[in-house]
């Protein structure tokens, strides 16, 4: 009998800690069947984040590290320089890359890092319960927003890939998600395209994937992968924002 | 024998630092340590290393720890605020079990405080600084050719004990120039860590995998044993072991009715003093803690046996004086004498402390 489907290799057989109808799960296998596709599982070093996906390196099947609150692309960075044939990636929410460690991705693609940044964005912090992330809509009620977010008190919800993509090195910025199967195979195309940009050498790319939080937004997940089109991608529209690897092409 | 060359401390730091086989420095530009990446900047492209200025020194370190996590020989370099902003990823080093080598040319804090040198970091150098449970093993030098000597013998530390070495430095080592002899440079290779991220040898065995979480409670008090197991080892190797060497240099304490202690640039000062003393006809000894992690406390306890006192300098208000006191038990009475805020002691201030204390007429 022939085998037409099946885990990737270079994801673990661990059960998943996310909640039901949360996206990470889909996102890792999409990031895991990439990476074998292109033959990079023997090579490839993952970065965790601290957030949901802190635990990230237990369903992968490969080198991994955790990394501090949001210093995973500098942590990524030291990985890479002191092995250039490796390929390193980080998978990070929007508390984690957005918020506190906005420093260190806004340098890690200024300096055209040659490694891949997978970002997570469901528009709250997942981990801690439900708090206001950089990326909440403004109105939407989070545990620290409980009357909203007010843009007048708190700014509004910050746009990584449209900043990212202001800067001259980066080689692939886009923006993606993952609420309708359609979508779903774009995700993957993105994802794909950043590890072999990495494996070309052509520098730093960023898949920004718009995502869901069931628990925390209160909404099963049907209906919230449907807010993800009414309300989410309105304010962050989906699209490839910098490609410059096709444009040499 | 290799010849006598002339280099200031930070100069002779960062060259040892290649000979060792350090090919990747990632730091933040603060005074009064910059001529320790600035030297680094010109000198690892020489040799296919990367020196790479981050955007901060939290990013700085940051870097350490994934490059030191590969397996690499890595090094990091600031000054006493920077070195504070460095806390968190020293404890993420020390909780993984990371060998690489973190310096901090002290300069006098608190707060921005002045560019001036000083020793007022021993409390976050040796104490902890970060959150949680570890330790640095700390080293002192005192002069330009200990910069470089302890520079190889950091990274040979923290390679074998797998743990991060700080050398607690001033400016006044940093910026001075004295002849020095480098040591013959050493053959590293990355792969000798077969641990290291990105480790690819015939012989690794599934992946490789560098954590600090530990969710389960008896997984992290295990971790935590385990830590201080390692620290313990650490402390007999610098006491009794094949590291005693570095633990402390004594003149003239056999004999002495008071012993001065002091390191850095502070244990030069307090030679001249000695020397002084003994000429005045005051029996006095020095005492100079090499390594300030593991404290040299057996050392300490057994002159405590002997001496009538100790007189503690420092160019701080009084830090390591509290690990002499610990050590004494009360045995005698501890004196401290100390100036902050980047001010030296004269030798002659330090002798009228003398003076009070063994004449105090």
């Amino acid at each position: 009998m022939q085998k037409i489907f099946s885990r990737p290799q270079s994801l673990s057989a661990n059960p998943t800690h996310y909640c039901p109808g949360c996206d990470h799960g889909v996102i890792h296998r999409l990031v895991a069947e990439s990476i074998d596709e292109l033959g990079l599982a023997e090579r490839t070093i993952g970065v965790a984040p601290v957030g949901c996906s802190v635990f990230a390196y237990e369903y992968f099947n490969l080198d991994f590290i955790s990394a501090a609150h949001g210093r995973a692309p500098a942590v990524a960075t030291g990985i890479k320089r002191c092995r250039p044939d490796s390929i390193v990636f980080t998978y990070q929410g929007d508390g984690d890359l957005a918020a506190i460690g906005t420093a260190e991705i806004i340098h890690a693609a200024n300096r055209g890092e040659n490694i891949t940044v997978v970002f997570i964005n469901n528009a709250i912090y997942g981990m801690t319960g439900g708090q206001m992330a950089p990326t909440t809509l403004v109105g939407m009620k989070t545990a620290t927003s409980p009357y909203g977010r007010d843009a007048s008190l708190t700014g509004n919800p910050i746009k990584m890939s449209e900043m990212i993509a202001c800067l001259d090195a980066p080689a692939y910025v886009t923006r993606v998600t993952v609420n309708t199967p359609a979508a779903l195979m774009k995700t993957k195309k993105a994802i794909k395209n950043a590890f072999q940009l990495q494996k070309d050498g052509k520098g730093f790319s960023f898949v920004e994937v718009l995502c869901i939080c069931p628990t925390n937004w209160g909404k099963p997940p049907a209906e919230a992968h449907k807010w993800v089109t009414d309300n989410m991608i309105p304010v962050f529209p989906l699209g490839t924002f910098r490609d410059k690897h096709k444009i040499e092409a | 024998m290799a010849d006598k060359i002339l280099m200031k401390g930070n100069e002779a730091l960062a060259e040892t630092a290649v000979l060792a086989g350090c090919r990747h420095y990632f730091g933040y530009p603060i005074t009064p340590q910059s001529e320790l990446p600035e030297y680094l900047a010109k000198r690892l492209p020489e040799v296919e290393g990367v020196f790479l200025q981050a955007e901060s020194e939290i990013a700085a370190i940051n870097m350490i720890y994934g490059g030191a996590a590969t397996g690499a020989r890595v090094m990091t370099s600031s000054s006493s605020p920077g070195v504070s902003l460095k806390q968190e990823g020293i404890s993420y080093i020390a909780a993984a079990e990371l060998p690489c080598l973190i310096v901090n040319v002290m300069r006098g804090g608190p707060g921005l405080g002045n560019i001036s040198p000083a020793q007022s970091d021993y409390f976050q150098a040796t104490k902890g600084g970060g959150h949680g449970d570890y330790h640095l093993i700390v080293l002192a030098p005192n002069s330009v050719q200990e910069m470089s000597d302890m520079t190889m013998k950091a990274f040979e530390a923290a390679d074998t004990f797998k743990n991060p070495v700080m050398i607690l430095s001033d400016g006044v080592l940093g910026q001075m120039m004295e002849p020095v002899v480098l040591p013959e440079p050493v053959n590293f290779d990355i792969n000798s860590k077969k641990w290291g991220l990105g480790y690819r040898g015939a012989d690794k065995k599934g992946r490789n995998l560098c954590t600090t979480i530990f969710m389960d409670v008896e997984h992290l008090e295990e971790h935590n044993w385990h830590l201080y197991q390692k620290y313990q080892f650490i402390r007999d190797e610098f006491e009794k072991g094949s590291w005693k060497d570095l633990s402390i240099e004594e003149h003239e304490c056999e004999d002495a009715d008071i012993i001065l202690v002091g390191y850095g640039i502070i244990s030069r000062i307090l030679k001249t003093v000695v020397e002084k003393c003994r000429k005045r006809g005051i029996k006095a000894g020095l005492l100079r803690p090499k390594t300030l992690w593991p404290f040299p406390s057996g050392r300490v306890a057994e002159l405590a046996k002997k001496t009538k006192q100790f007189l503690v300098v420092e160019m701080s208000c009084g830090q390591m004086v509290e690990d002499i006191k610990l050590a004494v038990e009360g045995k005698v009475p501890v004196y401290f004498f100390g100036r902050t805020g980047g001010t030296i002691p004269s030798d002659f201030e330090i002798l009228n402390e003398v003076d009070k204390i063994v004449r105090p007429d």
